[in-house]
């Protein structure tokens, strides 16, 4: 305990209080007696004057301890219960108040009141919190869920805002898109998150089926059943059907729902089929042409042999002539089932499906029902499928059930093999020794039954199951399962799939994004001053080039970018582009960029790579390092390829001065360093794109913590900085 | 008098009979294997009438008629279309292109020397 004046006051107060006491005493005894008393006093306390001294001072130490106990418990023990409730209401996490013993009774009850209230606000606080993790655990699970969903649907799925932007696209819509640019190297450009759906689809074709969407349900139509389909075509001829789903808001309770906020799009390319049918109607048309042709042939000759003068060498030729029609015209029909006519199995949705996948599905089925284990060989491994997997194995179920009814108690077995342009799929049976052989006719007809299952019927035979994959059933005799002879089974002839079907999609990145729902509440992207940086989408770029001057002839040779959007850096969408640029490329920089002249023969120039690039940047901020130095290459290409890069720019050498001005290096690798970040790939224009996103999605924080937070304001700091001195 | 008369067609198959038939018929008869021949065979022996296949190599049978059409020259000269092409829309082009008649194959013999008699009456 710390002696401080008042403290001293206080110990030393009842003494005090006691000798001011005896004074006044002293005092009155004098006036009351006239000085007399006073005048005697010496005589009368001179014998006990020690004795009053000592108990004046006894009574100064017992005061004193007194007031110190006092001063204790009243003064000291109220400070400290102010001192620890101060703490605890700064620190979340004390839930205790450190009163020692001595203090007052009624001051401990009241620090365990305050205990309690910490202990239930800390209850309070966990409860929250755990309320929150859980509630932004099942939105990522929801949102993980709905993305895997997505990548598994076999159709292009896009999902936009009301204004376009795209919020999710599946693989299958990237594949689409690629497909649609063609084998260029412009691919993917066209799709990416927050970009416009306009740029893939017709703007007026959306906006009407909106419309057509909207109108449904404002006259009662349920959300989920106002579809709007449409076909429109898009770059390179390709025909698309699209689907559109209205997404709306549902915080506007049951059954009144809110405003279409979004809609979904199920894109199909059509062309193919397109394709397909109109080459069927070309080779009917070719069919009947010629055939009248010959039908005429026939005819006019077959007239000529009524006339009954006919000479008989003239009879000959024309027999002759019939003989020839008949003969060519039974040959054009063979070609024609062989060829185009047979396209018709497409019209029925069929999946790629590995041939081993099909019969393992079918064993487990035809297991559970006829209760028996089927045996089975070994399948190709490498044996693609283009079939209906479902109808398929209710037909072999149902006949599998109906051989079970025919014979008592058969062993089943299947077979996959590869046959001549088509897949053989054979169920078999070995009926029990001494059972009879099941009734033929019974047999060659049960192709032909409707299939049933679970007491319903599909509706089509296991015929027509098979006739729907251009294929054909039939019941043969031949070697069986283990390789003895004359085994009857049922087989199916089964289209196999396209060779290059198997091939699997690249993978891009460790995790590509295909989706971003922040962008449901984000305006369309167009950047302006006033945005804050972190909602913003920017462009990193990094050009590399032949050399140092723009002005004097060098040119870039590679192109590399990345898309931030919302903060987030997109490794899907990229740009990684070597550019030939039509001149030598000097041997001094080859092994900085390790960019050599065959590299770049062949590929795009300049002004067939600029506008891809410009399309990728399409409303967003251009980041740079040290970016004036790419923004003069592109400057300078501005009039010879019309792509105006007048897109607000952002340098991280810049922000980087003024985050940390007092540094001296302000190097990608510096900073890098600086920001905790490792950097691969450096001195390719991707890796540099990269190396500069990732400092850049760190200035950012950096930045606001220095006031700087919107477009606007980070503009102005760089050029307040002492390294602003380049223009472009 | 006999008429001449050009049958132009690539199959000899069918001008073998309608070579016999208007030749029985009296008519002098002439025959061309392809479109260009055909026009050529019209500008120099100026036939009355053209039987003339649609589908021929090297100028098809409209084209002929197009051309011969357009030759004031040879305005008197008939023709007949006589194709496998019978979609309406190719019978559209053959009357369009200026045939007389547009026959579509196969045809009754006696219904075609019956309609190029009438041509030439």
């Amino acid at each position: 305990m710390r002696l401080t004046r008042r403290l001293i006051l206080v110990l030393l107060a009842p003494g005090l209080a006691l000798a001011l006491w005896l004074a006044v005493t002293l005092l009155l005894v004098g006036l009351v007696t006239g000085g007399s008393g006073i005048a005697v006093a010496p005589q009368v306390v001179q014998p006990v004057a020690m004795v009053l001294l000592s108990l004046w001072l006894a009574a100064l130490a017992a005061g004193a301890w007194v007031m110190h106990r006092l001063w204790r418990v009243h003064v000291l023990g109220p400070a400290k219960l102010l001192n620890a409730a101060r703490i605890m209401t700064s620190d979340m996490s004390v839930t205790s108040l450190p009163l020692s013993e001595d203090a007052a009774p009624m001051l401990r009850l009241v620090g365990r009141e305050f205990e309690h209230m910490a202990a239930q606000r800390d209850e309070l606080r966990m409860d929250m919190a755990r309320l929150v993790d859980e509630a932004s655990r099942s939105v990522s699970d929801q949102r993980d869920q709905l993305a895997a969903l997505m990548a598994e649907l076999s159709q292009a799925v896009i999902v936009c805002n009301r204004d376009g932007s795209v919020l999710l696209y599946n693989g299958q819509a990237r594949d689409l898109v690629r497909r649609l640019a063609g084998q260029g190297f412009e691919n993917g450009s066209l799709i990416g998150l927050g970009r416009s759906v306009h740029d893939l689809l017709d703007k007026a074709a959306i906006a009407h089926a909106l419309e057509t969407v909207e109108g449904r349900m404002a006259r009662g139509v349920a959300a989920a059943a106002a579809v709007a389909q449409f076909v429109t075509t898009a770059r390179g001829g390709h025909l698309l059907r699209v689907s559109l789903s209205p997404i709306r808001r549902s915080d506007h309770g049951e059954g009144e729902g809110g405003p279409v906020t979004g809609y979904v799009l199920l894109i199909d390319d059509i062309t193919l089929d397109q394709q397909q049918s109109s080459r069927r109607d070309e080779a009917l048309l070719r069919l009947t042409e010629s055939s009248r042709a010959a039908i005429a042939s026939m005819q006019a000759a077959l007239e000529m042999l009524d006339y009954r003068d006919l000479a008989p060498e003239d009879r000959d030729r024309f027999l002759a002539i019939v003989r020839d029609e008949v003969a060519a015209m039974g040959e054009r029909i063979g070609a024609i089932a062989e060829g185009e006519l047979q396209t018709r199995a497409t019209r029925w949705p069929l999946n790629d499906m590995l041939g081993g996948d099909l019969i393992a599905a079918a064993v487990r089925r035809l297991g559970e029902t006829t209760g028996t284990p089927i045996t089975t060989a070994p399948v190709e491994d490498d044996l693609w499928l283009r079939i209906d997997s479902f109808g398929l194995i209710q037909a072999l179920d149902f006949l599998a059930r109906q051989l079970r009814d025919l014979q008592d108690d058969p062993v089943l077995w299947l077979r996959l093999t590869r046959g001549n342009q088509r897949a053989l799929l054979d169920l078999g049976w070995v009926g029990r020794a001494g059972a009879g052989a099941p009734d033929a006719a019974r047999l060659t007809a049960l192709p032909s039954l409707a299939v049933e299952t679970d007491g319903q019927m599909l509706g089509a035979s296991a015929r027509e199951i098979v006739e729907r994959h251009g294929g054909e059933i039939w019941l043969e005799r031949g070697r069986g399962i283990g390789g003895e002879p004359a085994q009857p089974f049922f087989r199916m002839l089964l289209p196999l799939a396209a060779v290059d079907i198997a091939e699997p999609a690249a993978q891009i990145g460790s995790r590509p994004e295909f989706y971003d729902f922040d962008l449901f509440t984000a305006g369309a992207g167009s950047a302006s001053d006033d945005q804050p940086l972190a909602g913003l989408t920017f462009t990193v770029f990094d050009c590399e080039t032949t050399g140092l001057d723009p002005s004097g002839g060098d040119e870039i040779i590679q192109i590399g970018a990345v898309r931030i959007v919302n903060g987030r850096i997109l490794t899907g969408e990229t740009i990684d582009q070597l550019v030939d640029p039509q001149r030598s490329i000097p041997e001094a920089g080859i092994p900085i960029h390790h960019i050599h002249p065959h590299m770049v023969r062949g590929q795009p120039t300049i002004a067939q790579a600029l506008p891809v690039f410009h399309r990728f940047a399409q409303g967003s901020v251009l980041v740079g390092h040290n970016v004036a130095f790419d923004m003069r290459f592109l400057k300078l290409k501005e009039a010879a390829t019309g792509c105006v890069f007048d897109h607000p720019v952002l340098d991280t050498l810049l922000l980087s001065s003024v985050v940390h001005p007092a540094e001296e290096s302000h190097s990608l690798e510096a900073i890098a360093a600086r920001l905790g970040i490792t950097i691969g790939g450096r001195h390719t224009a991707l890796g540099d794109a990269r190396a500069t996103a990732e400092v850049f999605t760190r200035l950012i924080p950096l930045l606001a913590r220095q006031g700087v937070t919107t477009l606007g304001e980070a503009r102005e700091a760089s050029g307040r900085s002492q390294f602003a001195r380049l223009r472009y | 008098m006999s008429h001449r008369i050009l049958i132009a067609d690539d199959e000899p198959n069918i001008v073998v009979s309608l070579e016999f038939m208007m030749k029985r018929e009296g008519y002098d008869v002439l025959v061309a294997r392809d479109g260009t021949e055909a026009l050529a065979t019209i500008r120099a022996s100026r036939p009355a009438l053209v039987l003339l296949d649609g589908m021929m190599p090297g100028m098809s049978g409209f084209e002929v008629c197009e051309a011969v059409r357009a030759d004031p020259d040879l305005a008197g000269t008939r023709i007949v279309m006589l194709t496998a092409k019978g979609r309406d829309t190719d019978v559209a082009r053959g009357m369009g292109a200026g045939a007389d008649a547009y026959v579509i194959k196969p045809f009754s013999t006696q219904e075609l020397v019956q309609r190029v008699g009438e041509l030439l009456a």
